[in-house]
């Protein structure tokens, strides 16, 4: 999209390994400003390694990382992370079942709350200002992700689908700068995906959200994506628009195998 | 009240005279939050996008087409363009492209204002067949970005246009709601039709203004009313009460935040005064008992305790004698029990007055909510009309009537038993159909098609649509819609079509409803798969079966219908669906239709089978379909 652009995100050389297994290979990756990228791959490729290494929960045995183009330590920990910009969902749901809707998103907006917890607790002032401004804000959330019915329903009770929307909405709150979505659309049904894949364009088109996303239904990543990158056992094997990688005998190999003869 | 005003925009200015910014005209729930509308604020909307209309070359007499959900923006679109003299059309939002495609040919509209994408999609995908659509204006603007159509424009865009059109133009909007008068075309509204195209009711200001004004006088209404704005804005209903008697008594309605919150938003609103069709007040129930058989057993013993007394003491005050003190006193405990906390949950703690129209509604779930304390009251009337011919009068109440006629209404019953009536909301034709028009408003009276008569205390008693009603081999009165009803009474039954004319016996199709056979099946630990694995389940076909059984009792105590009791019945194995053709979207039965998709079924009805084959189309989540064959069986039902 904006090639000219500095990434906002530029990771180099990153190894990691987890006792004789080496998860990330020297893997690069970069993420332009304003687009929508895919890293994929098959099972154990590690894709969600690397998600988890930007966002801070490993920390790379070596490797540079960085984030607007400052270089960031590599152990940082999560919250550091979310307070440069960075959200992120997760593959299996990290949502508070007991809490509901409404107040599952509020949590996205923790980072954003300056006013300590005794001027909130009496509401009084810059809190008072602050609360309405999170308020609203959530409910611009609730309404963008169609969500209103939901509301007061705690997640726990949800179906799987709209849970993952709960999350999403969750990490919208946060504002980031950068929003990884590790598998969004897992165990989902065609119109669940179809919605999500709408809310992720909308996130992107409509409110300019760059987004990095991990995708195993290739439907929706060749629709929805702007560039890609194929990892294959720790290694980097391609990168670039989904023509390209469609194009792509390495991708095709790593995917259905080598063909006979 | 504003009696001078004859038209909406005139109404809408006194309003503002009036009220100014001192009191809401509307409300909409948006971001979690309850947004709130002046008079004055609904005056600024209106004036904007009239004048914005007006720019874009709307003219006196051009139509604007009008789809979507209820949300203050498509009201103020009604009142703009009737102050240009404009005539607003509104569209079912669910209906299917065929008709859309129809009402907005005949309707020669020149503008459409659609809710959101959704909407504007389907008008843009049909704009190519519609050359007369000329401009098409969407409301919410999510997910517009990339339509680069020039005739598609935002709502808020156009209001732009107009603010710009008024400097120019200062006096331009008053004076064009000047020139309105009584006997111009306020709005048409398109029936739904269950035989042939929609055809295009015409109502005059004085009809539509008349029939707001006779409601508000005989059931005491006030500004002070809050009404829920929940229904198709197509339907006459919805017309009526959101738009005509909200503007003429200058009360509030509350657009809910969507379809799918309006009970929520209902109880946050606790409307006063409320109008519902029978199947969402039978909805309502089941939604109810559901609940109930889930509560703790004491919860359960006191609400049936406490339902059995209001039952008792509803049929008392029905009859309008006394109640005696021990059952006032119990009723009074129940009152802060049951009754109380039930009807704040649903949100009619502050119901004065509730209406069910449309279809005729089962004497249990009337008996139920007016035992509650609702002041819930039967009435009839039909677009044609404006929705007023008769209301049941506070104190005189029957439950299988739809009361005495409103003052001012005349009706007659003609020689074959057809209703006729002359109403101050009387229609003046149906739009390009001269042929339907003299068939239909004969010497200044409306032919309803509806069957009935007048029973010993003055009421109008409804028994279906007169050309349905026919007769068996033996000559026994045929009334297929009187049976139906009276099997959709029961809570399992969701729809049901009755076949016998010409025929020796009576038999029936029956629906059952999925939501309340499935709970009844699970609780019995009856597993099942689909709603087609459901409905032929042996245990689902004696539930049914006891219903039709008291069906036909009910029927053998009619002299009359007693010979027309149901023989035998089946259960289909797919539900009724507007989508198929198969009912309108109102929900009634397009008989000629379901006769000719089902006519194996039919055939089997009336010969000895004891199963038939039929191919159902099952469509899967992921689109999916695939036919199957599947095995209706047939049973015979106790005749009394």
């Amino acid at each position: 999209m904006s090639a000219n652009k500095e990434p906002i995100l530029k990771v180099e050389d990153i190894h990691i390994s987890f006792g004789g297994l080496k998860a990330l290979n020297g893997v690069s990756l970069e993420v332009n400003p304003g687009e929508i990228m895919a890293i994929i791959g098959p099972n154990g490729a590690g894709k969600t390694t690397m998600l988890n290494v930007i966002n801070g929960v490993y920390t790379p045995d070596e490797g540079r990382i960085f984030f607007e183009g400052r270089q960031r330590p590599l152990k940082m920990k999560p919250h550091h992370v979310a307070e440069m910009g960075i959200a992120r969902t997760f593959q299996n749901l990290a949502l508070f079942k007991g809490m509901d809707t409404w107040s599952n998103i509020m949590v996205g907006r923790t980072q954003k709350m300056k006013s300590n917890f005794f001027s909130q607790g009496i509401y009084w002032g810059m809190s008072q200002k602050e609360e309405i401004e999170h308020r609203e804000a959530v409910e611009w959330i609730i309404d963008f992700l169609e969500i209103e019915n939901i509301r007061k329903q705690s997640v726990g009770m949800l179906p799987y689908g709209l849970q993952k929307r709960v999350e999403l909405g969750r990490a919208l709150a946060a504002e980031p700068k950068l929003l990884l979505l590790d598998e969004p659309m897992a165990g989902m049904n065609l119109e669940e995906k179809e919605d999500i894949a709408r809310f992720v364009l909308d996130a992107n088109e409509e409110l300019g959200y760059t987004v990095a996303l991990i995708e195993h239904d290739m439907g929706v990543v060749m629709d929805i994506c702007d560039r890609i990158a194929v990892l294959d056992f720790g290694n980097k094997i391609a990168d670039g628009t989904p023509d390209e990688i469609k194009a792509n005998s390495k991708v095709i190999k790593a995917y259905l195998g080598e063909a006979e003869g | 009240m504003v009696e001078s005003a004859e038209t909406f925009p005139k109404i809408l200015l006194d309003n503002v005279q009036k009220f100014r910014r001192s009191k809401t005209a509307i409300r909409e729930k948006g971001y979690g939050i309850w947004q709130s509308y002046s008079w004055q604020d609904y005056h600024d909307h209106v004036r904007d996008f009239a004048l914005g209309l007006a720019s874009l070359g709307f003219k006196r007499g051009d139509k604007l087409a009008i789809i979507g959900d209820n949300r203050p923006q498509l009201y103020w679109g009604m009142a703009a363009a009737q102050s240009l003299g404009g005539v607003p059309v509104s569209l079912y939002q669910d209906a299917i492209e065929r008709e859309l495609e129809f009402i907005l040919e005949h309707s020669e509209a020149r503008f459409a204002l659609a809710e959101d994408q959704e909407q504007s999609d389907k008008l843009l995908s049909l704009k190519q067949k519609i050359p007369n659509i000329e401009c098409i204006i969407y409301n919410d603007p999510k997910g517009m970005r990339n339509y680069t159509e020039p005739f598609l424009m935002a709502f808020d865009d156009v209001q732009e246009l107009g603010r710009k059109f008024g400097e120019e133009n200062p006096h331009y909007f008053e004076d064009e709601i000047d020139k309105g008068t009584a006997d111009d075309l306020a709005v048409i509204c398109y029936t739904s039709g269950t035989t042939g195209n929609p055809k295009g009711v015409l109502l005059p200001y004085h009809a539509v203004v008349d029939a707001a004004r006779c409601f508000i006088e005989f059931e005491g209404l006030t500004e002070n009313e809050e009404i829920m704005a929940y229904l198709p804005m197509a339907w006459i209903g919805d017309h009526i009460f959101s738009y005509g008697e909200a503007m003429v008594a200058g009360f509030i309605s509350n657009c809910p935040e969507n379809t799918s919150t309006v009970v929520s938003d209902m109880r946050e609103i606790g409307p006063t005064y409320l109008f519902c069709p029978p199947r969402i007040w039978e909805n309502i129930l089941t939604q109810v008992m559901i609940k109930i058989e889930d509560a703790a057993w004491i919860k359960r013993k006191i609400f049936h305790y406490f339902m059995s007394v209001a039952g008792k003491v509803e049929k008392i005050r029905i009859s309008n004698n006394p109640v005696p003190m021990g059952s006032k006193i119990l009723y009074q405990i129940g009152r802060i029990l049951v009754y109380g906390p039930l009807t704040d949950n649903l949100g009619m703690k502050n119901v004065q007055v509730a209406y069910t129209a449309g279809e005729a509604i089962g004497p249990e779930i009337f008996e139920f909510f007016r035992s509650l304390g609702i002041n819930l009251k039967q009435l009839y009337g039909m677009t044609e009309s404006c929705a007023l011919v008769s209301i049941q009068k506070d104190g005189d109440i029957e439950s299988d009537t739809v009361g005495t006629p409103v003052p001012g209404v005349d009706i007659k019953i003609s020689e074959n038993g057809e209703v006729l009536y002359k109403s101050p909301g009387n229609f003046s034709g149906y739009f390009k159909n001269d042929e339907a028009t003299k068939e239909t408003l004969v010497d200044g009276y409306v032919l309803s098609g509806d069957a009935g008569y007048i029973t010993r205390h003055g009421h109008l008693k409804i028994i279906d649509r007169a050309k349905d009603v026919s007769k068996l081999n033996d000559g026994t009165l045929f009334a297929p819609k009187y049976i139906e009803n009276k099997l959709k009474f029961s809570p399992f039954i969701k729809e049901a079509v009755a076949h016998g004319q010409g025929k020796d016996f009576v038999t029936a199709f029956i629906d059952i409803d999925y939501g309340a056979v499935g709970n009844w099946a699970e609780r019995r630990h009856i597993p099942y798969t689909s709603y087609t694995d459901l409905a032929q389940k042996p245990e689902v076909y004696d539930l049914v079966d006891e219903a039709v059984q008291r069906v036909n009792k009910s029927l053998s105590e009619d002299e009359k219908l007693s010979n027309a009791q149901i023989k035998r019945f089946l259960l289909l194995h797919k539900e009724l669906d507007p989508d198929d053709g198969e009912i309108t979207r109102t929900r009634k039965v397009r008989r000629s239709f379901v006769a000719e998709k089902y006519e194996t079924l039919i055939d089997a009805l009336f010969t000895g089978k004891d199963k038939v084959t039929v191919d159902a189309t099952f469509t899967y989540e992921d689109g999916r379909a695939t036919t199957m064959q599947a095995d209706l069986k047939i049973r015979d039902a106790k005749i009394f």
